[in-house]
């Protein structure tokens, strides 16, 4: 099997049967991976023939800055579904943290003290979710489902549905919207060091291997001797944390706590990008490369229909046509069995 | 072979009712099957017998229409069939019982067996005429008292899902019928009322497959076996002009001289000490473990062996009775005090409760001791695969390499890279759920000798074994336990099949106590 986005197969074969340059490369890539890969090339190239503006440094940075938000919440959601799980209140608790840390922002009139409650609500939101499910035996889809809608009609209370405070005077917020290091926008910058720490986590360390367990075989891990109570709602807190994170990344870059507009259908599009990026909805398998390049395929199809002038609504079509493709080949591939075969 | 000898008793051949011509099948590199030739003849019985890995299964499924041949043909009846489907296959009198049957959790035992083919009136489902049909069919097949038609499926237990897989292949018109390992999870009591089943459908000239590899079984039911190995037909032999260690040898291809290796020992301290322990499905057991010691628990399917042992983990409460290791009293939220406390367990269902099929036999070795092995967290990788070498060496798993996903390894290699786990973690005490369910002969033997260098090495073994002889060869002391509680407990010099099966089986539940610990 070459199932190589987990860290088990990627690591080198045993020597002796000595595979070829081309076969190790590709089991370092996966086959998943490159297959997004391919895809992506293609769209690259289909996109850059129609308009070559597509190449420019400025659309790639467009096209980095518009994932960023995206793409953290699909590396925690990856975390999440790997452990069996799926956080749908995502979303509903970045706009609530953009809203916070607005008016925490407006009201104290310090951007670190704003971003730092932003935080703690995130914290608070991911604790509540974990609990919820571990220790109410609720499963996890209705338990965030629940959340998804209370955080949003709370972002909506405080803020009485409309944007608040103004951060685009203040140096911290400005910095983290438009500033840049080493030519690479900060937003960019989250997205890696979030995206690399939790790939680390993922691959090297023994918690990253207990969420592999958990999502394998939660029996199995169980008598292993993990608590797997405080992986779920470490987890959960997790997503909560950089929820809180996209939250924040939301307010600096429109200039305003915004209680659901730029945060409505995050989470729907950070599932479909873990799901793109080969992450099982049953846990256990897949990775955050997978999840990475999928945001961006995502990310490049999005600024390349709209560069190309389609109709937004299509991209809306174009999105869930390429997760419902990619799911079915990734099936097939699998050999899965038709509904109801045993196994 | 021969395909229309004489029978020894001078009675003619009966008719070939099923005929495997050259039956081959490959999955990627892997050949399962390869010249595979046999007949079953109709109202005979035939052994199918053979290590994991010898092809039974794939040739099953083969005969169900779940996998077509890529050579060779079926005949029924003298007639060239070719099943696209298992539906095709059950129209054409085919029937396979699975070992694991799947069973619908949340209707009936009654609407389990007729799944798909319900007595109706109009469009609405008879359920009385349903219910009454099942109870008809249950009596009629001897298992009256062992099953109630209005049991929801998740209520039952692995025999009575065994039962309702039976009675379910047994609808409509049967002509051969196959049966995987059917005994695995069914008590002596549930066997012989099989066994009659059994004779029955051979008498009424219905061509019987059985597979199992369980040798007074085969010698109790079959009149003929047929030996695969390695994919490929080794030979059969008729029943009465054959010997157990024959067909090991066969089996195996070499001479198995003793299942159990066995060095002295001299058990030390006590290091598992059980009193009183009671639990929803288990009363007052009390029970001591020596270091260096094996102690078997025996008893019949649903005795509460099991859940005992899941009580000792951690894994469900106990509401009375005292848990110490090494003298130390345990306080058990959940696996992992006990295991902390040094109380290793390998469950019975070894893969849905103890691997993980999709991850390589690296990640499944060092699973419990991955806290150990890291250092600030990060998993030192290269001790990991040291240990996970060590260990595969030593249990001689058999895998092309340590990275090989555990889902692709046979039955027998799967336990041992569970036993590995608990090898790395060597724990105080080892509890053994069933160790050898569905594990070839050879590995058996290997798994065996593995019990005993642990106990030679000072851990403390608690084994628990529906398999007599196992339990009998394997154990210093025979803990039986009937109904949740304890009803005897023998030394090994007084320990024999009868005994142990009288305290299985006891009537009276009044629990011996612990005089003789």
């Amino acid at each position: 099997m070459t199932q190589t986005e987990s860290p088990a197969a990627a690591t080198r074969p045993e020597p002796g049967g000595r595979p070829g340059a081309l076969r190790r490369a590709l089991d370092v890539v996966g086959v998943q991976n490159l297959s997004l890969i391919v895809a992506l090339a293609v769209l690259c190239a289909v996109i850059g023939s129609q308009n070559s503006n597509f190449f420019l440094i400025e659309n790639v940075k467009t096209i980095g800055t518009t994932v960023a938000i995206v793409g953290i919440l699909a590396v925690v959601q990856t975390v999440v579904m790997l452990l069996g799980g799926l956080d749908i209140s995502v979303g509903s608790a970045a706009g609530l943290t953009s809203v916070v840390s607005a008016m925490v922002f407006t009201s104290a009139s310090s951007a670190a003290f704003g971003i730092l409650v932003g935080l703690a609500v995130g914290i608070a939101v991911g604790v509540l979710n974990g609990v919820v499910i571990v220790y109410g035996r609720v499963n996890a889809v209705i338990a965030t489902l629940a959340t998804y809608s209370a955080l949003r009609g709370l972002a909506n209370l405080i803020s009485n549905g409309r944007a608040q405070g103004y951060t685009g005077t203040d140096s911290t917020f400005v910095f983290i919207a438009r500033g840049s290091g080493l030519g690479i926008p900060i937003l960019v910058w989250v997205l890696i060091i979030v995206a690399l720490l939790v790939h680390l986590m993922l691959r090297y360390t023994d918690i990253g291997r207990n969420i592999y367990a958990i999502g394998g075989n939660p029996t199995a891990a169980r008598l292993a001797g993990i608590n797997i109570n405080r992986y779920v709602v470490g987890c959960y807190l997790l997503a909560g944390f950089v929820a809180a994170i996209a939250g924040i990344l939301l307010t600096a870059r429109t200039g305003s706590g915004q209680p659901t507009s730029g945060s409505q259908g995050l989470e729907l599009q950070s599932i479909t990008a873990a799901a793109l990026g080969g992450v099982a909805l049953q846990g256990g398998k897949g990775g955050i490369s997978g999840t990475v390049i999928a945001v961006i395929l995502l990310g490049v199809l999005q600024n390349g229909l709209t560069i190309l002038n389609v109709n937004s609504f299509w991209q809306d079509i174009a999105q869930g046509a390429l997760l419902v493709v990619a799911v079915v080949i990734q099936q097939r591939r699998r050999g899965l069995r038709a509904f109801g075969l045993p196994r | 072979m021969q395909l229309a000898d004489q029978r020894s008793d001078g009675q003619p051949a009966a008719a070939s009712r099923l005929r495997a011509e050259g039956i081959g099948k490959s999955f990627g590199p892997v050949r399962a099957l390869a010249e595979v030739s046999l007949d079953v003849r109709a109202g005979e019985v035939l052994a199918l017998m053979g290590e994991n890995g010898a092809g039974k299964s794939t040739l099953l499924r083969v005969l169900s229409g779940e996998h077509a041949p890529d050579t060779g043909r079926l005949l029924l009846d003298g007639e060239p069939v070719a099943f696209g489907s298992p539906i095709a296959a059950h129209k054409a009198g085919l029937r396979v019982v699975q070992q694991e049957p799947e069973i619908v959790p949340h209707v009936s035992v009654a609407e389990n067996v007729y799944l798909g083919a319900l007595p109706k009136r109009g469009r609405i489902v008879d359920k009385r005429a349903l219910i009454d049909q099942v109870r008809a069919d249950i009596d009629r097949y001897g298992f009256a008292s062992m099953l109630d038609p209005r049991t929801p499926g998740s209520a039952l237990s692995a025999a009575q899902r065994q039962l309702v897989e039976i009675l379910r292949a047994l609808t409509g018109d049967v002509r051969v019928i196959a049966f995987d390992e059917p005994t695995s999870s069914l008590s002596d009591h549930e066997v012989d009322a099989l066994f009659g089943l059994i004779r029955r459908l051979r008498d009424e000239g219905v061509a019987v497959v059985y597979v199992s590899h369980r040798m007074p079984e085969i010698f109790a039911i079959a009149d003929r076996v047929a030996v695969l190995r390695d994919g490929r037909y080794v030979g059969d032999r008729r029943v009465c002009e054959t010997r157990e260690a024959e067909l090991v040898r066969m089996m195996v291809g070499r001479d198995l001289a003793d299942m159990f290796t066995r060095d002295p020992r001299e058990p030390g301290e006590v290091v598992l000490s059980v009193h009183g322990v009671t639990t929803d499905d288990v009363r007052d057991v009390s029970l001591e473990v020596r270091a260096g010691e094996v102690v078997g628990l025996g008893g019949l399917v649903g005795a509460g062996r099991s859940e005992l042992a899941l009580a000792l983990v951690g894994a469900v409460p106990i509401h009375a009775g005292t848990v110490e290791v090494a003298g130390k009293p345990l306080r058990l939220r959940g696996p992992g005090d006990a295991l902390r406390a040094g109380i290793g367990f390998a469950p019975e269902e070894r893969k849905a409760q103890a691997l993980l099929l999709h991850r390589s036999i690296r990640d499944n070795v060092s699973l419990a001791i991955l806290r150990r092995i890291s250092r600030l967290h990060v998993v030192k990788r290269g001790t990991e695969r040291e240990v996970a070498r060590t260990y595969v060496k030593r249990l001689s798993v058999r895998a092309s390499s340590i990275e090989q996903e555990v889902g692709t390894l046979s039955g027998g290699n799967q336990q041992k890279t569970v036993l590995a786990r608990w090898l790395a973690r060597r724990p105080r005490v080892l509890i053994l759920d069933e160790p050898t369910r569905g594990v070839d002969v050879g590995a058996k033997a290997e798994i065996y000798s593995i019990v005993n260098d642990l106990a030679a090495e000072g851990m403390a073994l608690l084994v628990i074994s529906s398999e007599l002889p196992e339990l009998l060869g394997l154990c210093d002391r025979i803990v039986v336990m009937q109904g949740g509680r304890v009803t005897g407990r023998l030394p090994r010099s007084e320990a024999t099949e009868e005994r142990v099966l009288a305290l299985a089986m006891a009537e009276d539940l009044t629990p011996a106590t612990g005089a003789d610990r």
